[in-house]
């Protein structure tokens, strides 16, 4: 059973991401659940997202310790270091927060997520990017399955569009594995 | 048709409604629940043969919902805590007429106006009638997604078959939680059993009537005694919980909805330390499943109340238990809801005051 969080600003396509990688999941053959917060919130607010997946029945689908965390605001990143789990990793889009961590026990993964939107030609697709730098280091789904659910959540949404979000899924995955190779050599 | 598919806890009450033959909806905006009637505004606009109507106020909705029934619409509505309490005179004279009904409570904080978060404090005014007189509201509580299917498709049917209101009492989160579903197939509405209690003309049969005005009082108590025999054969017919590792349980956690999915989360970090711990969750809440409740305390003498309020299911546990076995507490109001790790500690700090030495 792997909990994943994912938080940053309101409209940053925050709950997007733990949408599509739910239901991905989910076709997947997998047990999930995504649970959004809630409350008063606004463009600009802060907002996240827990999804769990699982090979079995998921009891709660509430996180006490994530194993996987990505972030896109500063707030969140100091709210969920302490929360996630040891030996859990922290994905974050370092274009727009610049933070050391405390802890050592846990993972860093950094995405210039806005530099590589900027290289692609548009900045909205920042929540591909790490998107698809989750999933690649993780694989607790595939870029196929991210796409498969993409096209079904987004019914009608142009040719381009969807080769953007592709791109975007791609380059984030692309640098972390890239990253990965740099490591092994 | 019959894929999985992720879905908000509201709109699978929505969808599983319509599918379930309900052709009349009225409701009155307020959080956290408003996506409830958001979908059925949406669905039902597709339907040639059903009505929606977002109503001046919560007490015009219920009493919407009044007419549709007496009419032989499957009839639904639904709101939050505030909400529910405005639409509780409608309840007691659905009640009272014996008229079939869905109301869908996700609870908020409270009490006033409180706040939007998950609570379970609604639970003495859900299992208690609610409104005034004596009566009972059948109420189930779903935990999870498919059982919000299942759940809701049952409480149509057990509101017809008994002519009485049925009560689904959820949470803003579970409200809000996607999981996948699947959902049943639909029932069209014409194909149901005839109703007896239908007021649509009557021509070739005798006239009804349907009141809730009785000044005779001794026709007022026979109405009442009427009552009580139903909600006796309601008592024999509905007993539901979920029992989880309870059969070599020390201690057995009883939680619902919301809090048991976070209990059964805890119990399963105690299980991997080797604490026998077991969960009881009570789907039906009136009628309380004290026959289930009374064959674990056969052999389970310890138990842990877990709810999101200060203590009411409680109350149905001890009536239950009678003394046979020791009834701890937990509770969390205001909105917070634990995690599973908070839980644990509770559980844990619980077993080993007594079962330390033994085993």
């Amino acid at each position: 059973m792997k909990k994943t969080v994912f938080a940053g600003f309101g409209g940053q396509g925050v709950l997007m991401m733990g949408y599509l990688f739910a239901v991905a999941a989910m076709k997947d053959g997998k047990e999930v659940t995504y649970l959004p917060s809630y409350g008063a919130e606004m463009r600009g607010g802060t907002a996240n997202c827990t999804v769990v997946v699982s090979d079995e029945e998921i009891f709660s689908p509430v996180a006490s310790s994530p194993d996987y965390t990505v972030i896109m605001n500063k707030p969140s990143l100091i709210k969920y270091e302490n929360l996630i789990k040891a030996g859990g990793t922290i994905f974050f889009n370092s274009s727009l927060i610049d933070y050391h961590l405390i802890r050592d026990d846990v993972v860093l993964e950094k995405i210039p997520a806005n530099e590589i939107a900027r290289q692609l030609g548009s900045e909205r697709t920042v929540n591909m990017i790490m998107l698809g730098a989750f999933v690649a280091k993780t694989g607790l789904t595939s870029l196929e399955s991210i796409m498969n659910s993409l096209q079904e959540t987004v019914k009608g949404k142009k040719t381009a569009v969807m080769k953007l979000n592709r791109k975007g899924l791609d380059m984030g995955a692309g640098f972390v594995l890239k990253e990965l190779r740099n490591e092994n050599d | 048709m019959n894929d999985k598919v992720l879905m908000r806890g509201t709109h699978i009450i929505g969808e599983t409604a319509v599918r379930s033959g309900c052709r009349f909806y009225a409701g009155y905006p307020i959080t956290p629940q408003n996506e409830l009637t958001e979908y059925m505004a949406g669905a039902i606009a597709k339907l040639k043969d059903g009505t929606f109507i977002q109503a001046e106020s919560e007490i015009a909705a219920v009493n919407m919902v009044i007419g549709a029934s007496m009419a032989g619409a499957r009839a639904m509505t639904s709101s939050s805590s505030p909400g529910i309490s405005l639409k509780q005179e409608g309840i007691s004279f659905l009640a009272a007429q014996e008229l079939p009904a869905v109301i869908v409570n996700s609870m908020r904080g409270g009490p006033g106006l409180g706040n939007i978060a998950p609570t379970q404090g609604d639970y003495f005014q859900a299992t208690r009638g609610g409104g005034h007189g004596d009566y009972r509201c059948i109420v189930l509580a779903p935990a999870y997604s498919q059982e919000l299917a299942d759940i809701t498709r049952r409480a149509f049917e057990y509101a017809d078959r008994f002519t009485t209101p049925v009560m689904i009492l959820i949470d803003g989160m579970m409200g809000q939680m996607m999981e996948p579903v699947v959902f049943p197939e639909p029932i069209d509405p014409r194909e149901l059993p005839p109703k007896s209690w239908v007021l649509d003309g009557a021509k070739g049969r005798p006239s009804r009537i349907i009141k809730s005005l009785i000044l005779d009082v001794v026709k007022e108590e026979e109405h009442n005694w009427k009552l009580y025999r139903k909600y006796e054969n309601i008592k024999k017919e509905i007993q539901e919980a979920e029992t989880y590792l309870t059969e070599d349980a020390k201690l057995v956690v009883i939680a619902y909805g919301t809090a048991a999915r976070i209990a059964k989360g805890a119990i399963k970090r105690v299980r991997d330390i080797g604490l026998k711990v077991g969960l009881l969750r009570p789907l039906s809440l009136w009628p309380f499943p004290r026959r289930i409740l009374d064959d674990t305390s056969r052999f389970v003498k310890e138990f842990l109340v877990y709810e999101m309020n200060t203590g009411q299911m409680v109350e149905d546990v001890e009536l239950a238990l009678k003394r046979s076995s020791e009834i701890h507490f937990y509770g969390r109001p205001g909105g917070i809801v634990s995690t599973p790790d908070e839980i644990a500690k509770v559980i844990t700090s619980l077993y080993y005051r007594r079962h330390l030495e033994e085993d």
